[in-house]
């Protein structure tokens, strides 16, 4: 463990990435300390300016907080990325994995359904679904989870196609070893590094996913989040700023740091790529 | 003698902090001459490699890097000199050719268009003079149909004809030094012996010096003028192949040599009568298959094993010899279940197991287990040692104490630490890995043990000490093994009887001694005949 903080502390983008997300969720776990009221409260004076009537980050047209926007809309961007990626890394796992171990007519079958996902582009699939199924927060992160899973089902079929042939893997045929525990306890440890990266990648996408669907008036009408923020800004760009700049902010902010820590991570985790100065 | 082309002294090669020494090459002094071939020898990490790129100017700088010494080429420091002088000298002054010719040629560049571009880089002929000059190199090198073969890409070739091909590179320019990093390691014995041979011809029509790195003494045999062994990265004895190969001072090169096994075949064991297994008509097909919905073409089918027959009568050691591509490895993976076969029967014990069903085979599998090749592969990186080897047992219904006693007890029988139970595989050499992967096949106490070319992994020395740990696990468990090599030297010490095998067929079986002494088919002639240094350690092991 220490060993890995040494490598990831080598780049000092992935430290930096590393300290920026920790803020984030750290910001969001306090956002009710903070701002105890509903966000979507009307707070005082509309349009103030950042530092005007009491509010640091300014108000919207209807005098909402900006800045309680942005903490409560951290809690579900990041919520949902989490929730989204995982329930897709499970899936992708799933299907890779049986594709990549069995081969044959197995593989064809579930290769050729992954790909029908691949084919449609993954936002417009996002906004299909979640206009389908009616805006809620469960709605948007099955959107999510159906968009992401195909990139997962794909690299963990790889690994599995490449590692299954191994010889530690044919000494555990001829120990009799079943073919679940094989997977499980042999092949799929030896693929996490590469999961690992593409999942906080995946985080990224999903808080970015989440946002246009906010900001085309798909987020779910009770969660404050940073895309609807931006949205209800938007047409007031010019005589109020503040409105969209600081979610849009936010929303750079996060993503870069997930960004830079998966790219940390992928460093660390991946030996080949080391010292590659 | 002429003046020396070569004169390297007091090399030191600093490896990066960390590594496991601080200098991977130390004080080393190394001269060459026209015409002659210099041997450096060693065993894996001894430096040898980085020895030979020291020369070309090829270390992995900046963390490799030479640290002391000088590399006198005529006249030239070349450790000094500017990087657009070693451009220059590479290639027109000194060649090199490496170990893998598929991963040394480019893959999407025809042969001739890479000769092409060393004479394109150094000098300034006329196309039409460049493409005259290409022809006659591939054809002096004895590729057939020199023409074709200019507009061959690297993968149309034979592993033989690609490392050719990268003769004929290095020796474009007519350099003043070759140096040749285990040219011959990755190919099969009968296409070393020819490639041997073309270097050394070569040498005698270009007059060139040869720096030949290798860790087979029998290549050193059959090539070297002089020998320089290297232990560590400091060379402990050199002088004339006579002297070193038959009358070695240092402690480390005797025992080396010591390790290398004769080509005098072992007097064969009491055969018992009872046949353990029995393989009849066995056969293997590869692809043939069709494709999604049966649309498109069928695949080519490529027969691996064409109707084998072989018996192992208990308590024997059976040989299975051959080259890559001969079926060997398939033939055993076939008879161990880890492929299905398209035909024949495998008995064990009067049951086919080619008819039993995955979960009938699994009661079976206890009783043949198997050694694989490649230590560093055939151990799950995640996974203790400890639980490795008692994984077996345990999945065989053995309570998971009784399971940790025998691994332990395994453990010292095959010579390691009872310590190693905690670890994981990383912290293994080589060897040692192999000692735990052979823990791991006993651990369910087998009749039939299937060694896949268990030693050619390893390290000479190494290969010794393996090989006497498997030879008295058969003793004392009674085994019966099958054991796969292509090198004759190992199955002459391991094999009771040996059954030779080309492209899926065996062309001949018997005691390991008639087969040596009286082989009857061409190609197991042929093969008797390639074995490096045959003459040597012959000779003096019948003195």
């Amino acid at each position: 463990m220490l060993d890995f903080w040494r490598l990831y502390a080598k780049s000092p983008s992935a430290v930096f990435g590393l300290v920026v997300l920790i803020i984030v969720i750290i910001l969001a776990a306090v956002a009710s300390l903070i701002f105890p009221e509903d966000p979507f409260r009307l707070a005082g004076t509309p349009m103030s300016g950042p530092g005007e009537n009491g509010f640091l980050l300014g108000s919207d047209t209807l005098g909402r907080d900006v800045a309680a926007g942005i903490l409560h809309g951290a809690k579900t961007s990041l919520m949902i990325g989490l929730i989204a990626t995982l329930a897709a890394v499970f899936i992708g796992i799933f299907m890779g994995a049986l594709a990549g171990y069995y081969g044959g007519l197995i593989d064809d079958m579930l290769m050729r359904v992954t790909e029908i996902f691949q084919t449609i582009p993954s936002f417009v699939f996002a906004i299909l679904l979640v206009a389908i199924m009616k805006p809620s927060i469960e709605s948007i992160v099955i959107a999510i989870t159906v968009v992401s899973w195909p990139g997962v089902a794909r690299l963990v079929r790889g690994e599995f196609l490449s590692l299954k042939n191994r010889e530690f893997v044919q000494a555990c045929h001829t120990l009799g070893m079943g073919d679940f525990q094989i997977m499980m306890r042999e092949i799929l440890p030896n693929c996490l590094s590469p999961i690992i990266v593409i999942g906080s990648l995946m985080v990224a996408t999903a808080i970015l996913i989440e946002s246009g669907l906010a900001f085309l008036g798909l987020g779910d009408p009770n969660i404050m989040s940073w895309g609807f923020q931006i949205g209800a800004g938007r047409t007031m760009l010019r005589s109020a700023w503040w409105v969209c700049t600081f979610p849009g902010l936010a929303i750079l902010a996060t993503v870069l740091a997930i960004n830079l820590v998966g790219e940390g991570l992928n460093d660390a985790l991946n030996p080949r790529l080391r010292d590659r100065n | 003698m002429t003046q020396e082309l070569l004169r390297i002294s007091n090399l030191d090669i600093a490896l990066p902090a960390g590594a496991d020494r601080d200098l991977a090459v130390q004080g080393l002094d190394l001269t060459l001459s026209p015409g002659e071939t210099v041997c450096v020898v060693g065993e894996s990490g001894s430096g040898k490699s980085l020895t030979a790129r020291a020369v070309m100017g090829l270390l992995p700088a900046p963390h490799v890097r030479v640290s002391g010494g000088s590399i006198d080429f005529l006249g030239e420091d070349l450790t000094k000199v500017t990087d657009a002088r070693l451009r220059e000298i590479r290639g027109s002054e000194i060649s090199m050719v490496f170990q893998e010719p598929m991963t040394a040629l480019n893959p999407v560049m025809s042969i001739g268009k890479q000769i092409d571009e060393v004479f394109r880089f150094h000098g300034t002929m006329s196309s039409k003079e460049r493409y005259e000059n290409s022809l006659k190199l591939l054809t002096d090198v004895n590729l057939p149909d020199p023409a074709q073969i200019m507009n061959a890409y690297p993968h149309e070739l034979s592993g033989g004809q690609r490392q050719r091909a990268m003769i004929a590179m290095a020796l474009a320019l007519s350099p003043k030094i070759v140096i040749a990093d285990e040219p011959t390691t990755a190919l099969d014995v009968t296409t070393q012996a020819q490639i041997l041979k073309l270097i050394k011809d070569m040498q005698g029509v270009y007059n060139t010096g040869v720096l030949f790195i290798t860790h087979d003494f029998g290549v050193v045999a059959d090539i070297a003028d002089r020998v320089v062994v290297m232990q560590y990265g400091k060379v402990v004895e050199t002088g004339s192949v006579d002297k070193v190969l038959n009358n070695p001072e240092h402690p480390y090169t005797q025992a080396l040599i010591a390790a290398v096994p004769s080509l005098q075949p072992r007097t064969a064991r009491q055969a018992s009568d009872k046949v353990v297994l029995d393989v009849r008509g066995l056969k293997k097909n590869f692809g043939g298959g069709k494709s999604f919905f049966g649309l498109g073409k069928p695949t080519r089918s490529v027969a691996a094993v064409r109707g084998v027959d072989l018996q192992l009568h208990r308590g024997e050691t059976l040989g299975i010899v051959g080259e890559s591509g001969s079926g060997k490895s398939t033939l055993a993976r076939c008879i161990i279940r880890l492929m299905d076969n398209n035909g024949g029967d495998i008995l064990l014990e009067g049951v086919d197991l080619a008819k039993l069903g995955r979960a009938a085979m699994r009661e079976w599998r206890p009783k043949i287990q198997m050694v694989f090749q490649d230590p560093f592969a055939s151990l799950n990186p995640r996974i203790k040692v400890g639980e490795i080897i008692s994984k077996g047992p345990i999945l065989q219904g053995v309570a998971a104490e009784e399971a940790e006693t025998r691994t332990r007890e395994l453990l010292s029988i095959v010579g390691l630490d009872e310590r190693a139970f905690d670890r994981y595989p990383h912290e293994f050499s080589g060897g040692q890995r192999q000692r735990i992967g052979i823990a791991r096949s006993l651990a369910l106490k087998p009749e039939v043990l299937i060694a896949d070319e268990p030693v050619s992994a390893l390290d000479v020395s190494i290969q010794a000490q393996v090989l006497e740990l498997l030879e008295e696990i058969r003793e004392s468990m009674n085994l019966s093994m099958i054991f796969i090599t292509h090198d004759l030297r190992v199955a002459a010490q391991v094999c009771d009887r040996l059954a030779v095998m080309r492209y899926g067929d065996i062309v001949e079986t018997g005691l390991t001694a008639d087969v040596f002494a009286n082989p009857t088919h061409e190609y197991t002639k042929a093969l008797l005949d390639a074995v490096p240094g045959k003459g040597w350690k012959q000779a003096a092991d019948a003195a």
